[in-house]
Parts: structure tokens; C-alpha cells; sequence
């Protein structure tokens, strides 16, 4: 399943075919002979299976890096080195991700990049060790990942304890800041550890802050009918609803309690809802109204988001938080390989850790890793205003105000 | 939650979404009871449909109730193909030969629908997709309604062609009896080929009339198909008035399950009754009788 690429077009190829031959008949052939190697870069991701719409954003993201690095010289300290993309699916299963590590290990990548999910995660850092191969975490925020002691394990973004906290911290701060109109909250899970870790963590933690829950409902994956789990919302009138599902479940339930004129004064998800989808903004612009969503986002006050927002929607994709993290994951890599001017796995490992990067285009404090975790990472709380994605929170990253309690009726 | 007020709407739609089960169970009913023919390929020829409808309307501006039109001949057309082509030829006559043809085709149309368009999910949000209908207390969505009374037509018209034309006799003739079928005159293959076809047919016509109340994706056969095979070995294999009884029954069980014990329990149940009826009634509730 391993496939190599270096994302380069095919007039970019010709055209650099062309210079060759041109500098081959000139007489200067020691030129192309001086290049250095290319770096292989595993770039792991579940492109095929249930996953397949977050592997191939994550893709995306990890391939325009690439390019843009390429584009920019390559690896300066290793002599203008180029990345080279090796691809590899996970099929979104562990132990298809752990199987592949083998494989990109032994087409000899300097480092994976991936693998998108908590559960493949897992597989493929724990294989990556045996190798003291450097494994670049994207996304995959289950604590675990980075508490295993795995020395050649390093992740950029936020955990799921970071961001469930930060979720709550936000939600008491807004919500305190509007009169605290917000007393009684409904919580609506997908029945994997996602969401069930979150729920347990809400449950935990917002009776401390003054908020009563109602009920707690869990779904199943894949939900096919919300109807009785709104009847559920009507009957409780809870003030805030907060749903941790994936995308399919949040379009239907959504769906559902716009089709049932449900009014609250809030919908605010942690990880996963309509106001980290430009998809679903698009797609639902009434249903996405005000909904509020705390998770991986950019910071849309750097010139380099945005950039990176306008080049993948020129590629036609939506510009989801996976090309986001992953285009910073090959950033990362690549700042190490420039200070630590090495391959070698130690060399590197050592370089990714005491990394201090901040040319990052994400909402996050300095740079410092403690255990394979970026410890300045942190989610932003981002709210659907004027049919847009508006940071809302942490305010030094704003680009909106909120509005809470949200207008009813919506739309 | 077991107040009047949300159990009577919870039994309402529990009933539509049984409808929705059953139009999806009648093109399988009618492939797996008749022709004995274990079509795991269902799913993923629901998920052409789907994109079928999707891109009508994207494209074309055709709603997905007009594009029943376009859809229900081009879906018989592609599994008459399929099975005249592609699954008769290469089983060679063995029932575990159809099994794996069937799954292979699955996994082919599935991974060329991940290659062209993506694993995205895509919805439409036609005008009517809000509009709801008060029955009792209940407020039910308007496309729900629509899947409803379409899946009592679709099961009526299917009973009437296999009780009274030509081809529905040819074709229980064929399920009963292959080699006196050929005896006496009747093109088996073809009549194989037309089954699969009608089946293939439902199954668009079960297409268009979810795209208003639901999404489409690579995987969302897999939403539907093993609901599917509960229903059709609930009501009896090769019965339609079995499909759209077990259905029904299915939706409602996993709408009152659900609420009463948890969501989660509501799909649970799906699959306890589906044991339950293997190991005591594993002819279904219309099983054995003439389609």
C-alpha cells in the first residue's frame, strides 16, 4: 500500500526534466549530481474505511507542507535535501496502521507523520518505538498516546484532557459573561471512547462550575433516526445541549431538532460539531447558525492560515483542522531536521523534542514538549457567526465576539 | 419516558423509519428469497442510488422524487448487467460462489466510489426536507411520510407482478423448480437477470426517497444492509408483505427499545430479534408461503 510521491505537477516535472537535459548538454551534469538524497517522509493515514474522509484531508494537509517546503529549497541544513511523501494507508484499523509502520520502515523514512485516529495511534507509535523511528502524532488526542513513555512519540496539538478542560473553562467564562443564562445542559455522545471519555469528563466536571445536567443520552455509530432523542430534548427543555458525535450523526441530529423547532439557548460541542466545518456551514447554513464548538483550529490571525485556507479550497477541499494539524506536523518535522542536520532517528528524536518552533499557524502559547506532548497546545472555541467560523476564545486569538445565549429563532 | 406524550410519538416514528427499513429490504427479499441469491453487494447498490439521486440533484436540479424516474430503469439496468454479466457468469451455479461474487462486487463499487468521490459525506437539503405533518401528537417529517406510503405501493407492486403477470410466475416458477423452468420454455438466465434487475430497481427507488432525510458516503450501505437481512428473515425470505411487516416491527422496536432502555439498546434489539427468529421461527412470519 505504500506509494511514493513528491506532489510535484506534471508541467513541474516536465518543466524540471527539461532544465536537466538542457543543463546535461551545456556541460554542467556535476550540478544535478551534487543534489542530496531525498528524505523520505512516511505520510500514514486511513485514506480507505470509515476513516477515509479525515485520512485523505490529513493527506492533503501533510502534502502541501511538502510541496511548499520543495517549493521553498528542501532541508537547507542537509544541502536543499527534498521531501519525499511516502504514502501508506492504515485502512482505518490499527493493526493495518502498526503493519504499515513496518513497511515504511523498511523503505527507510526518516520519520511517519499521522495516523488521524486515537486507536491507530496507539498501534503505530507502539511499532514506531521498536524502531526509535520519529513518529509525529497529527491528531490522535487520546491522553495515552503520549503518557506510554515512548521517546520517539511527539504530538503538536492538544490531548483530549487539555481540550476538555479548556472546553469547560470557556463555556463557564461565556457563559458567565452573558448573566449565566446557561443553568441546565443535555449531553448526546457517540458510544466510543470519544465520546464517552468526553461525556464522563463533562459530567465530572460541569456540576463544579454551577451547571446541572439533565441526562446524558449515548448513541450508537451509525445512528439512522434522531427523532426520539430530540422527543428526549423537547421533554427536558435543557438550556444548553452539547453533542460529542462525528459528522454523519451531528448532520442528522441537528437535522432533527431543527425539523422539531427545538429552541435553546445554546449548542456547543467539544471536538467534533458544526462550528469546525466549513462543510457544514456551507451545507446548513440555518441549522449551523450559532452553534459553538471547542476544538483543533488556526489561528485566523496569521497570514499563513489563511494562506493555507485559500490554497486547499483552490484544491477543492474544505479547510478542515486535519489539513491544518497535519500541514504543521511536516512543519515541525522539518524545523527539526533543519537543527538537528540529521536523519539519523537519535539525532532527530532529539531535535523534535527540544523543539521550540513557533512558525506555526495554530492558536497556541510557546512551543515546549515535556514527554512527547506540546505543551502549548490548545483548542480554540470557535462559534458559526455571518455564515463564517469565527474564533471566539481564547480571546488573544478572536476574530469574533460571541453571541450567547444564541437568537432564537435561529435562521 | 414512558409518558403517553413521548411513547405515542416515539411508535409513529419508530413506523416511519420501519418503512424506510422495509423499502430497502423489498429488492432483497425479493434477490435473496427468491433466487436464494445472498446479495451482499445490496448495500453498496444502495450507495449508487444514492449518489445517483445526489448528483441529480446537484447537476441536474432534478429532485429526488422526479429522479425515481431516471433512477428505478438505470438501477434494473446496472443489476440486470450485474448479474447477467458479471454474478451468473462467475458463480458458475454454487450458492457460495454468488456469496463471494456478491461480496467482491461490494468491495469493487464501494472502493470506486471512495476513488471518485471521496469518503466525504454529502447531503442535499431540499425544500420540503423540514416541512413536518401533525399526526396525533406526534410532528413527523414530510419525506418520512412520503417513504411510508411509497413502501406500501412498491410492496402492492411487486406482489401484483409476481401474483399476476407472466414474468412473476416465471420467475416463482424458476425459484421453485430451475430445470422444469427450462423444460418448458422459460430463458432462466434471463429470468435470473430480471430478478436481480427488479431488486436492483427497489433499491433505487429506495435511494431517492431517503436522500431527502438522510446523507450519502462510500460506507452507507453498511447503514442500512444488515437491517435489511433482520427484516427480510423476520418477515419470511421472498415475501413483500413479510419485508414490510418486519419493517415496521423492526422500526418500532428499535424506537421503543431505544427510548425505553437506551439508545444504544434500540439497534441491540435489532439483532436479538433477528437470533430470536433464527432459532425459532427461522421461516420467518411469511416463510414457505407462495410469494
Amino acid at each position: 500500500m505504500l506509494k511514493k510521491t513528491s506532489m510535484i505537477s506534471r508541467r513541474r516535472v516536465l518543466a524540471a526534466g527539461a532544465a536537466g537535459a538542457a543543463v546535461g548538454a551545456f556541460g554542467f551534469p556535476a550540478i544535478l549530481r551534487a543534489q542530496p538524497a531525498a528524505i523520505k517522509v512516511g505520510v500514514l493515514h486511513p485514506v480507505t474505511g470509515a476513516l477515509s474522509y479525515s485520512g485523505t484531508q490529513s493527506r492533503a494537509g501533510a502534502l502541501i507542507a511538502i510541496e511548499e517546503i520543495n517549493a521553498a529549497g528542501g532541508i537547507k541544513a542537509l544541502g536543499g535535501a527534498k521531501l519525499e511523501a511516502v504514502l501508506a494507508d492504515a485502512q482505518s484499523r490499527p493493526d493495518v496502521g502498526a503493519a504499515e509502520v513496518e513497511k515504511l520502515n523498511e523503505a527507510g523514512v526518516a520519520a511517519i507523520v499521522g495516523p488521524y485516529a486515537s486507536a491507530i495511534a496507539l498501534a503505530t507509535t507502539q511499532a514506531a518505538a521498536r524502531h526509535n523511528l520519529p513518529h509525529i502524532v497529527d491528531v490522535g488526542t487520546v491522553d495515552q498516546v503520549v503518557t506510554r513513555g515512548l521517546t520517539n512519540t511527539f504530538r503538536f496539538s492538544p490531548g483530549v484532557s487539555k481540550i476538555v478542560q479548556s472546553g469547560i473553562d470557556g463555556l463557564e467564562r461565556i457563559n458567565n459573561a452573558a448573566g449565566k443564562p446557561v443553568r441546565t445542559v443535555m449531553l448526546i455522545h457517540e458510544e466510543s471512547a470519544f465520546g464517552t471519555n468526553t461525556a464522563k469528563a463533562l459530567n465530572d466536571e460541569l456540576p463544579k462550575r454551577g451547571f446541572e445536567v439533565l441526562e446524558t443520552i449515548k448513541h450508537a455509530n451509525p445512528t439512522r433516526d434522531f427523532a426520539n432523542i430530540v422527543l428526549r430534548v423537547q421533554a427536558r427543555k435543557p438550556d444548553l445541549i452539547v453533542p460529542s458525535n462525528y459528522y454523519n450523526e451531528y448532520v442528522l441530529f441537528t437535522r432533527a431538532l431543527r425539523q422539531q423547532r427545538v429552541q435553546v439557548k445554546g449548542i456547543y460541542s467539544i471536538l467534533g460539531g458544526g462550528a469546525s466545518s466549513y462543510k457544514f456551514v456551507k451545507e446548513f447554513p440555518d441549522a449551523a447558525a450559532y452553534v459553538m464548538d471547542c476544538n483543533h483550529w488556526f489561528d485566523p490571525r496569521k497570514a499563513g492560515a489563511l494562506a493555507l485556507k485559500d490554497k486547499t479550497e483552490k484544491a477543492g477541499l474544505f479547510f478542515t483542522y486535519e489539513v491544518v494539524l497535519n500541514y504543521n506536523a511536516i512543519m515541525y518535522l522539518a524545523d527539526a531536521l533543519e537543527r538537528g542536520r540529521s536523519i539519523a532517528h537519535d539525532a532527530l528524536n532529539a531535535a523534535l523534542a527540544s523543539s521550540t518552533w513557533d512558525k506555526h499557524v495554530l492558536p497556541y502559547g510557546p512551543t515546549k514538549f515535556v514527554n512527547g506532548q506540546n505543551t502549548g497546545a490548545q483548542p480554540a472555541i470557535t462559534q458559526v457567526l455571518d455564515k463564517d467560523i469565527k474564533v471566539i476564545y481564547p480571546l488573544e486569538f478572536a476574530s469574533g465576539n460571541a453571541v450567547f445565549p444564541m437568537p432564537t429563532p435561529r435562521g | 419516558m414512558l409518558d403517553p406524550v413521548i411513547l405515542l410519538p416515539a411508535a409513529i416514528n419508530g413506523l416511519t423509519m420501519g418503512a424506510v427499513y422495509a423499502l430497502v429490504a423489498l429488492g432483497l427479499t425479493l434477490i435473496y428469497g427468491v433466487l436464494h441469491i445472498i446479495n451482499f453487494a445490496h448495500g453498496s447498490l444502495l450507495m449508487v442510488g444514492l449518489y445517483g439521486a445526489f448528483f441529480l440533484y446537484q447537476a441536474g436540479g432534478i429532485d429526488p422524487y422526479l429522479s425515481l424516474v431516471l433512477l428505478v430503469p438505470a438501477l434494473f439496468g446496472l443489476g440486470y448487467i450485474l448479474q447477467w454479466g458479471v454474478i451468473g457468469r462467475a458463480s458458475h451455479g454454487s450458492d457460495q460462489n454468488v456469496l463471494l461474487v456478491t461480496l467482491g462486487v461490494s468491495i469493487v463499487i464501494e472502493n470506486l466510489a471512495l476513488y471518485f468521490f471521496t469518503g466525504d459525506t454529502r447531503t442535499i437539503e431540499a425544500p420540503y426536507a423540514f416541512e413536518m405533518v401533525d399526526i396525533a401528537v406526534a410532528r413527523v417529517p414530510l419525506p418520512r411520510l412520503v417513504a411510508f406510503g411509497a413502501a406500501l405501493a412498491i410492496a402492492a407492486l411487486l406482489w401484483l407482478l409476481m401474483a399476476k403477470t407472466d414474468l412473476g410466475r416465471a420467475i416463482r416458477a424458476v425459484a421453485k423448480e430451475r430445470q422444469g423452468a427450462r423444460l418448458v420454455g422459460i430463458d432462466v438466465d434471463h429470468i435470473f437477470a430480471m430478478s436481480f434487475g427488479i431488486g436492483t430497481a427497489c433499491v433505487g427507488a429506495a435511494a431517492a426517497l431517503l436522500l431527502p432525510m438522510f446523507y450519502v458516503s462510500p460506507h452507507v450501505g453498511h447503514v442500512f444492509v444488515l437491517v435489511a437481512f433482520t427484516v427480510v428473515v423476520l418477515g419470511g425470505m421472498g415475501s413483500f408483505i413479510g419485508a414490510l411487516l418486519g419493517g415496521l416491527i423492526i422500526g418500532v422496536t428499535e424506537s421503543l427499545g431505544g427510548l425505553i432502555f437506551g439508545e444504544t439498546f434500540g439497534q441491540l434489539a435489532i439483532f436479538l430479534i433477528f437470533i430470536a427468529i433464527l432459532l425459532f421461527r427461522p421461516t420467518g412470519f411469511f416463510g414457505g408461503r407462495p410469494s
